[in-house]
This record gives structure tokens, sequence and C-alpha cells, in this order.
């Protein structure tokens, strides 16, 4: 049996982003239920968050980020080969996203699946993409996680309908000789499933505390481990990029990592927190503002429902 | 287990609360409610018993740290 010829490793070589154009602030949200901007602030560091328009869908926000993604690095739309998109808010579970999203931006025929690892879907895709690059199943990877959390929010509860957003990010992954995607370190703990999940099949429901005591007694030792099998010492961080759940969540873990002179995102202050699309979000505006320069070396975390988490380095191109 | 007086479990819940919600330790006093005198919120009251459990060595897990409403309700379920 012949196997595929593998590569040396697999790089980002682009990014793209896309978000609605319609910007909800916390003051705006106050006239619809009991809450203010110090209490949204204080408790989640949201200042305001975009919510996409009937018109904006999973698909159309993908194909946005991803048409921008590949216009960054020159990619053409005939060099891909697999297109992955990580998303938890498709309404419609049939078709899939992805080869939709690879119809129309002109990619043909490409392997196209969905992934859902929920917040963490990004960091999940991105590490299947580096190891079918690896693996010599595809030679060019277009890398989507895209969002809709707007139709799965009840907009009169107060504790959800102020953390949750719409967008999407975008990454293009190609084989390279030298690596700049680390291993991946994923998991899950299905034990604790019911900590997030769709309240009456509808509404997203978390159990605030119980998140909040996890990710941060948790998930600084998963971020640590995909630094350590990469072989990067947190003081070579350029910047902490993990999954935009609640600022005192990022902030908290962020303490734990020894890197003091890493850039924190805090992309959730503008954006929101857009569950699997936050990672290549924040990402992509954080290059967009010039604080990544190319060869950054950024950790990212995700972690959501499920739950999930996983994390890995990766080079900014 | 060690056992705490109550007295160094109200030093060192003042030293806790101090760190992570910034009320001088001296104003944590048992009587003292977390939400309505001290301005704690839930998240914190997580990170508080976090903290709680690293230096006394006792779990406060979430469905019961939801009754915990006084220092001094912290205070015996330590000592409990």
């Amino acid at each position: 049996m012949n196997l595929s010829p593998a590569a040396g490793g697999a790089r980002v070589v682009a990014l793209g982003e896309y978000q609605p154009s319609n910007v909800v602030t916390n003051d705006d949200l106050a006239e619809r239920v009991d809450t203010s901007d110090e209490w949204i602030r204080s408790r989640v560091g949201i200042r305001e968050r975009r919510i996409a328009g009937p018109e904006e869908t999973v698909v159309s926000m993908a194909v946005a980020a991803g048409g921008k993604a590949l216009a960054a690095g020159g990619v053409s739309p005939d060099d891909i080969d697999l297109v992955i998109v990580a998303t938890c808010t498709q309404t419609d579970q049939i078709p899939n996203a992805a080869a939709s999203v690879a119809a129309r931006l002109g990619i043909r025929a490409p392997g196209a699946f969905d992934v859902n690892a929920a917040c963490a879907g990004f960091c999940y895709a991105l590490g299947v993409a580096s190891d079918a690059v690896r693996g010599g199943s595809a030679r060019n990877v277009l890398v989507i996680g895209s969002e809709k959390l707007s139709e799965w929010v009840d907009w009169d509860d107060r504790s959800t309908c102020v953390i949750f957003a719409d967008g999407a990010g975008a990454a293009v992954v190609s084989a390279a000789d030298t690596p700049g995607i680390g291993p991946v370190v994923w998991g899950s703990s299905g034990e604790r499933a019911e900590k997030i999940f769709l309240r009456e099949n509808k509404y997203l429901y978390q159990d605030g505390q119980a998140v909040f005591r996890w990710t941060t007694t948790e998930l600084a030792d998963v971020a640590l481990e995909a630094l350590r099998r990469a072989g990067v010492a947190p003081t070579e961080l350029t910047a902490f990029v993990p999954h935009q759940a609640n600022l005192r969540i990022i902030e908290a873990i962020a303490r734990k990592l020894g890197a003091p002179q890493a850039i924190i995102a805090r992309d959730i202050v503008t954006a929101g927190n857009t569950s699997s699309a936050s990672v290549p979000l924040a990402l992509s505006r954080m290059v967009g503002r010039g604080e990544l320069p190319s060869g950054s070396t950024v950790l990212t975390l995700g972690f959501g429902a499920g739950l999930t988490y996983a994390a890995q380095v990766l080079q900014i191109p | 287990m060690a056992t705490h007086t109550e007295q160094d479990i109200l030093a060192g819940l003042g030293d806790i609360i101090d760190e992570i919600a910034g009320v001088p330790a001296n104003e944590v006093t048992p009587d003292k409610n977390f939400v309505d005198d001290l301005d704690i919120d839930s998240l914190s009251m997580v990170e508080i018993a976090v903290a709680a459990q690293d230096k006394f060595g006792v779990e406060i897990p979430d469905d019961q740290l939801k009754d915990l409403k006084t220092v001094q309700d912290v205070i015996n379920f330590i000592q409990k």
C-alpha cells in the first residue's frame, strides 16, 4: 500500500475576519433587560458586540472571512483542497456549512466538513488541518470559525444576552518545510456536559460559576502543556489569544502562564463572545492593528461546551 | 486535616478578599454579607472559594457556595 507523501510541517500563511456591521452597545441592551453598562463591563468585560442581520448566516460570514484570508495570503481558490468550518450555531444541520462555503468561494471539489467542538472548535479544526497537511491528505486548508450565536440567545435573559455575539475568522494552513503550528493539546470533560447546553433546545444556558471555576483552575495547565509540547518557553510568547469568553477568565488564565511580556488578547471588549470564531477573529484583528508582527509566536486556547478544550502554539504569517 | 481556629480563618479570608476583591482586610468581619456589605460578585466568590481551598484544604463546591452569604458562613463551613 502506498501512502501520501508527508509534509515537513504546516504553517498558517494568512488570516481573515468578518464582523456584522450592526453594533449593539451595553446601553442598547439595558433598554431591553435589567442590566447596565457598569454591570456588564465588570462581570464579562464587554463594551459592545456585533449582531448579524437576517441575511447574515454562518455560511455567509464564513465566506466573507475565508475570502479575506485567501486574498490576504495571495492564495488562489484553486489551491485549496480542504475546507473545515468550525461552528455550533448552524440552524440547518444538513447540508454542512463547509461545502457551501467552498462553492461560494470558487473552491472546486475540496474535502469539506464541519467541526463542532463549541467554543474550542477553531483550535480543534486548526489541529486537524495541520495534521492533514503533515500527513499528506491536503496541501492547503482553509480553516474557518463562524458563529451566529444571536439565533440561540434568549434576548430576555440578562445572564446570557449580554455575552454572546456573531462573527467569523479564518486561516489558511499550508505545507511548509519548517513547522509553524505546534502540537495540539486537546481534551474533553463530558461528565460536566450540563454546565453549558441548549435550554429547551433553543436557548444557550451556562452555569456561570461552574464554568468560571473550571476555566480559571484547570485550563492554564492545558495552555502550558501546549507550550511544552511545542518547545516554546512562556517568556518567548508574543501573545496569548484564548477564546474570548469573559475578560475575567482570560486575565485569570493569563496570570498563571508566567508570560508577563505577552500581549493578552482582549478582543471581547468590542467583539463579545463569538464562540469558535473568537480566536481567529482576535488573531486577524490583532494582526490588522499591527500588534502581531510576522513571525510572532502566539499561544491559542479554545474552551467551551462539551466541555471541550484545545490549545496550540502558532506563528503569525 | 489540620484544624484552624476561627481567628486564623478570619485573618486568612481577610487576606484573600483583599487580594481578589480589593476590600481592605480589616473590613472583613464575621457579620459582613459578601454581596450587600462587601460588594463581591458571584465570580469573585468562586475565586475566594478556590483560594480558601488552597489555604485551608477545604473544598467549597459551587452548589454549597451559593448558600454562604456572610463571612461567618464561610468560617463555619471551613471549620465543619
